[in-house]
């Protein structure tokens, strides 16, 4: 089950929208596709940073990592910021070896 | 060192998870998708692409694609060059700087430096070229590492099995719907014989024109009442059809005498049965007892008939089909020296002669066969078409139909009782 969330700017238009993704326990292909729908389809309804929340999330597979790098690189094509939140030590550990660091910001 | 552990930790998973994959009979084409991300997410890959090769055509064709945008080219031509290369190279990566000597990637070249593509692997199992994996940057910027590039390589024959195995089975299922074409073309011709056959025997008989092909059609009837299996009630049609073939070797004379034939004309008509199994016999048939059909379709349950006078249990139970089906013809239509018989005497005549001539089971399937037709069951009209609807809807056959029936398969306690009761045998209380 994905939770979504959107925070929208309070001011003024120039403020993009930030949409909220919550990922799930364990990201792998099931979760990790249904993510990636998520988030091409905010991308593509203009939303321009997302946020993947990985509060709940234990581990991250190969297919999870892919499935990331995909996202990334959509956000990337459509010059969207893409920020990953609230991911454990193990997680973060993961990202930076495989390089998904360089890509996005880890809040 | 502990990051490079981790990496090889984290690689192996994916590694194995691959070797799960391809194991799983999954769909094929979700399996190489799967199998790229595994390659992806296993080195931290942007891009990348699986193509499987078709020798048909020379070309790499995309199975799976990840990044590289909707302008890259699908289906890459080879040319034999290539071909030799991919081979001499075998399974090991090249570096895309490296692969620019291959003829193919000076066509590509552009397509593949947009999409930043950094190594290619050419898929080679049991030295045949099965597809090829292009693979992107890596997330961390930097180049492929050797031990990276064994990785690459584990997993690339993991893929490069799955393609294999797959064309196997798509050659195994070519081959296979070759030979279900081949055995409906032979199975065709081998019925159109047959039948050809049949009308070559009718042709002898002006009398009996059709006598063949229509016991063949009720030996089929019987068999489906039976509920016997499609080849089987096909099978009880041949041997229908075959069963008078030896009378191909009787003289014209004899079976078109308008007369009763004497003595030696009739040892000479009943050598048939025998001749149309020595006919048939060296004849590799689909259904075996074509020729047991032919030559017992004249013996009787209680051994008067011939050729050998056979007694119930030793006469096959296709004879006994055939046998029914060919008195029931005999009966019903028109004979140099009789008049077809009303269906009501013929319904007589097969219950009277249940268990002396004809086996009780299969009076009672093809009866019951005929009042389905007619009470609206059996919306099929087979008996109309071989009897013609005036004899087949005279008045008063469905209810002799029911009641020979009765009589006949006192089957249940009711039924049986009241039998009983009617003689007065015991009383009902």
């Amino acid at each position: 089950m994905i939770t979504t969330s959107t925070t929208l700017g309070e001011s003024s238009e120039s403020v993009s929208d930030r949409s909220v993704i919550f990922a799930d326990n364990y990201l792998n292909k099931l979760s990790g596709e249904k993510i990636e729908h998520e988030c091409r389809r905010r991308i593509e309804t203009g939303c321009r940073e997302l946020e993947l929340n990985f509060a709940n999330t234990e581990i991250v597979n190969s297919i999870g990592i892919s499935i990331l790098l995909g996202v990334i690189d959509t956000a990337s094509n459509k010059g969207a910021r893409v920020v990953f939140s609230e991911v454990n030590d193990e997680t973060v550990e993961l990202f930076e070896m495989l390089g998904l660091t360089n890509h996005v910001v880890i809040e | 060192m502990a990051e490079h552990s981790n990496k090889l930790i984290h690689a192996f998973g994916a590694l194995a998870e691959l070797g799960q994959e391809i194991t799983n009979k999954n769909n094929f084409q979700e399996t190489i998708r799967t199998s790229l991300h595994l390659i992806s997410g296993a080195l931290g890959i942007m891009r990348g692409s699986v193509a499987r090769y078709s020798r048909f055509g020379h070309e790499l064709n995309m199975l799976a694609v990840r990044g590289l945008g909707d302008d890259f080219p699908l289906s890459l031509s080879l040319c034999s060059e290539d071909e030799r290369q991919f081979l001499t190279n075998g399974l090991n990566p090249i570096e895309i700087a490296h692969a620019k000597a291959l003829p193919f990637f000076q066509v590509y070249d552009a397509s593949f430096e947009r999409r930043n593509l950094q190594l290619f692997l050419p898929l080679v199992v049991r030295d045949e070229i099965v597809g090829a994996l292009f693979l992107g940057e890596k997330a961390t910027g930097e180049a492929y590492t050797s031990y990276e590039k064994e990785i690459i390589c584990a997993m690339g024959q993991h893929i490069g099995v799955a393609i294999s195995q797959r064309n196997l089975m798509a050659e195994i299922e070519r081959h296979a719907e070759q030979n279900r074409k081949m055995f409906d073309d032979m199975r065709s011709t081998y019925h159109d014989t047959v039948k050809a056959f049949a009308a070559a025997i009718d042709c002898k008989d002006k009398y009996t024109e059709g006598h063949s092909v229509r016991v063949g059609r009720f030996s089929e009837i019987i068999a489906s009442e039976l509920g016997w299996g499609g080849d089987e009630v096909e099978g009880a049609a041949v041997a229908g059809y075959l069963h008078d073939v030896g009378k191909l070797t009787v003289e014209r004379k004899i079976i078109n005498a308008p007369y009763r034939i004497n003595a030696k004309e009739s040892a000479e008509l009943n050598k048939h049965p025998s001749v149309g199994f020595e006919i048939l016999q060296p004849i590799h048939h689909p259904f075996t007892d074509v020729p047991l059909a032919a030559k017992y379709h004249h013996e009787r349950l209680d051994g008067r008939g011939y050729p050998d006078g056979l007694f119930d249990r030793e006469i096959p139970f296709i004879a006994k089909i055939v046998n029914l089906a060919d008195s029931f013809d005999a009966m019903t239509t028109d004979r140099p020296y009789k008049a077809r018989r009303p269906a009501k005497d013929v319904i007589d005549d097969l219950q009277r002669n249940a268990g002396k001539q004809f086996a009780p089971e299969l009076v009672t399937s093809f009866l019951g066969g005929m009042l389905k037709e007619l009470s609206g069951e059996n919306r099929d009209k087979r008996f109309r078409r071989l009897l013609g609807r005036e004899y087949m809807e005279a008045e008063g056959i469905a209810e002799k139909l029911r009641y020979t029936l009765n009589e006949m398969a006192p089957t249940t306690p009711m039924t049986y009782v009241a039998a009983a009761a009617s003689v007065g045998e015991f009383q009902i209380h």
